[in-house]
């Protein structure tokens, strides 16, 4: 079985002004898979995961993404959101005098709009929002707050996998979505995403460490340095990696995937 | 000065209202001091970014009777005249019993025109009268003693409760240019009394007219006391208001100012905080547009220990508008314990907009915490990308954070059918004025 990807990404290559970021990805997802990509600092993880959600200010130089048979690069942030793309910001922004519940059902309604649902009034809403927050223990207090206002580095977190929860996308980008959280929240984030893993969908986990994977087990690895992919392989690849460093893949000789 | 002489003397003999024996000096006195102070000009420190030089040149002609009375139905298009309890509406400067709404209020309580407190209680008043608000250093207030007719005056003795809000609606119907009104509004309001105060200016027709207001509040130990000023004038207009408290002991104050309207406009709050255990907040928004500008003038009096002082002013500018905050919040010596803190943030919607800050803390206490912050930008880029990740398009990102900032302010009031409808008429006013910046 070899379904039509969810994703397909073909000699990406990009950067900001003079200087490249993305030296040619190419990396393919299908619907229910999970993919980890691992790489240090400064590989290009986290300028993947911003051109996949559209951020601007990069200078794409050659390549293509194409998403569900669309461009995606030429679609504007909120028409990806609105297809399906979720990205779980390593760094949530706050934004105060927002409330969370106008904003997540402003967000929610614009989705459903798109998919031909109705929208929902606030207390439909209110009905789908309260069961998606056990899911990731949050409290009710946290509707009724400016959007990650006051909230600690774990809220932020779990707010981004509970946004994820109530707008269902179909491709969840989660930008080092475990850095900065103890293992309570860690257990808790992971077991979020877990539990919204469907056949169609996709998860695309964008990490420095081996850790998260051991509460959700992709099904692909791959190693991202300096702006390729230099080595993909299953599970047992962030092990290896986790044991022997990043330092022995490139003492390695090349390795192309 | 001449021209102010000329029509102080105008003033004396036509005004036709009788006055108690001891008002003529006062004037004469506000008289004597608007000319020693004279106009201010951008040289004197605190009018440095308010140029005064177009008012200057204006006529000075204030309206001395009053206009021809429009029917009561011209009330409903003004904001908050659904709200419940009494309404002194004023005619460029003269009250209009006939568009008023005078319930019964709880014993001992005076919520009459300024008119009728002096022949009703002239004694009172004398006493009262001209006690908290100063002109010695404020040219535009002495002006208003010398030429003051009419406007609000509350009572509340010491215990009551005023149960409904009380409004004092100020409308301005003349399109002269020059022709001056001096609104004066005095509260008292006694140890642990209770008051919910709602001030509005607003016109019927377009004038480079002139509103100087003064506003004094005295409020006794414990009082609670909310007061919100609305200034939605005409854009030709010119308003000039001096708010002037005297706060005792544990009084709960808090004071909103919403502008909206005039050419040029400036709020002169004085606040003297001068018992223990104070609580006061001054919150404000001013949302301009064209060539309109904004100014709050505030000085905060730490006369006592263990007080806090709250000052939140958020501008948001579109046009050719300028914003203008002067904060200044003296601690005085003994007064331990004061937790001073300001705010000032503007939003400039375009490029010609732009605003002015300038916090200035004098402090003569050492164990005080006092902070100040002012920002000026536009809005937070990385917001609306957050905000269209999540499917919100780039215009309703930005009409939702523009609507937030105004937000931030409206939350802190505390009467919710006031806050309902603030929200609601700002929401309406930031589509006007923010339509070039949502498409931009």
């Amino acid at each position: 079985m070899n379904p039509t990807p969810l994703l397909a990404i073909q000699n990406l290559q990009a950067g900001v002004e003079e200087k490249k970021i993305l030296k040619g990805i190419n990396l393919v997802l299908r619907p229910g898979e999970v993919h980890a990509i691992m790489g240090p600092n400064g590989s290009g993880k986290s300028t993947l995961a911003a051109l996949l959600a559209g951020r601007e200010g990069y200078e794409v130089t050659a390549g293509e993404v194409i998403y569900q048979g669309q461009d995606l690069l030429a679609m504007a942030p909120e028409e990806r959101a609105r297809a399906g793309v979720f990205l779980a910001f390593q760094y949530p922004v706050e934004i105060p005098g927002v409330n969370s519940t106008y904003f997540l059902r402003a967000a929610l309604n614009e989705c459903r709009k798109h998919r031909g649902q109705p929208e929902l009034d606030a207390m439909e809403f209110l009905t789908v929002v309260k069961e998606k927050m056990k899911l990731l223990e949050l409290k009710d207090d946290l509707l009724k707050r400016a959007v990650n206002v006051g909230f600690s580095g774990g809220e932020k977190k779990r707010n981004e996998i509970f946004q994820m929860a109530v707008l269902e996308p179909k491709l969840a980008i989660l930008d080092e979505t475990d850095s900065g959280l103890d293992i309570d929240a860690l257990r808790i984030v992971a077991g979020g995403v877990n539990k919204l893993k469907r056949p169609d969908n996709a998860t695309l986990l964008i990490t420095h460490y081996q850790r998260l994977l051991n509460y959700i087990v992709p099904d692909f690895v791959h190693v991202l340095w300096d702006g390729r992919i230099v080595k993909s392989g299953g599970k047992e690849l962030a092990l290896e990696l986790e044991e022997k460093g990043y330092d022995w893949l490139v003492h390695h000789d090349k390795v192309t995937t | 000065m001449d021209r102010y002489s000329q029509a102080f003397t105008k003033f004396e003999q036509t005004r036709g209202v009788a006055q108690p024996p001891w008002l003529f000096p006062l004037r004469k006195a506000g008289l004597a001091r608007f000319g020693e102070l004279g106009f201010p000009t951008p040289k004197h420190e605190d009018w440095r970014f308010t140029n005064l030089a177009a008012l200057a040149k204006l006529p000075f002609n204030p309206i001395l009777t009053a206009p021809a009375e429009p029917p009561r139905s011209v009330l409903e298009q003004f904001p908050f005249s659904q709200l419940p309890g009494a309404r002194l509406v004023f005619l460029d400067g003269h009250f209009s019993p006939a568009l008023s709404t005078l319930p019964a209020q709880p014993d001992g309580v005076r919520v009459s025109s300024l008119s009728a407190a002096l022949t009703e209680a002239p004694a009172w008043l004398e006493k009262q009268l001209g006690r908290t608000l100063r002109a010695e250093d404020n040219a535009f207030a002495a002006l208003n003693n010398a030429f003051f007719l009419d406007g609000g005056v509350i009572h509340v003795p010491a215990g009551k409760t005023v149960p409904e809000p009380v409004q004092l609606l100020f409308i301005s119907t003349s399109q002269e240019p020059g022709a001056v009104v001096h609104p004066r509004n005095l509260v008292v309001v006694e140890r642990e009394a209770r008051l919910t105060l709602l001030e509005s200016y607003v016109s019927l027709a377009t004038g480079a007219t002139f509103t100087n207001a003064a506003t004094e509040f005295a409020l006794g130990d414990h009082a609670v006391v909310e007061h919100c000023k609305f200034q939605d004038e005409s854009t030709e207009a010119y308003h000039l208001a001096s708010l002037h408290s005297h706060l005792g002991r544990a009084v709960t104050f808090s004071s909103h100012s919403i502008v909206t309207g005039a050419r040029l406009s400036r709020n002169h709050i004085r606040t003297t905080l001068d018992g223990e255990g104070i609580e006061c907040v001054l919150n404000g928004v001013y949302l301009t547009d064209r060539e309109q500008l904004a100014d709050h003038y505030m000085l905060v009096d730490h006369a006592k220990p263990h007080c806090a002082s709250h000052e939140y002013f958020n501008g948001i500018l579109a046009g050719k508008s300028k914003g203008v905050f002067h904060g200044r919040i003296l601690v005085r010596p003994g007064a331990q314990k004061t937790d001073a803190k300001q705010t000032n943030k503007n939003l400039l919607l375009s490029d010609d907009a732009s605003a002015d800050a300038k916090p200035q803390l004098e402090i003569y206490a050492d164990d005080v915490k006092c902070t100040h912050g002012a920002t000026i930008g536009q809005l937070n880029d990385e917001s609306i990308y957050y905000m269209r990740t999540r499917g919100i398009d780039l215009e309703t990102a930005r009409r939702m954070l523009i609507h937030a900032f105004a937000g931030e302010i409206i939350d802190r009031v505390k009467y919710e059918p006031l806050r309902e409808e603030l929200d609601r008429l700002l929401w309406d006013r930031l589509e006007q004025i923010a339509e070039p910046a949502l498409s931009r």
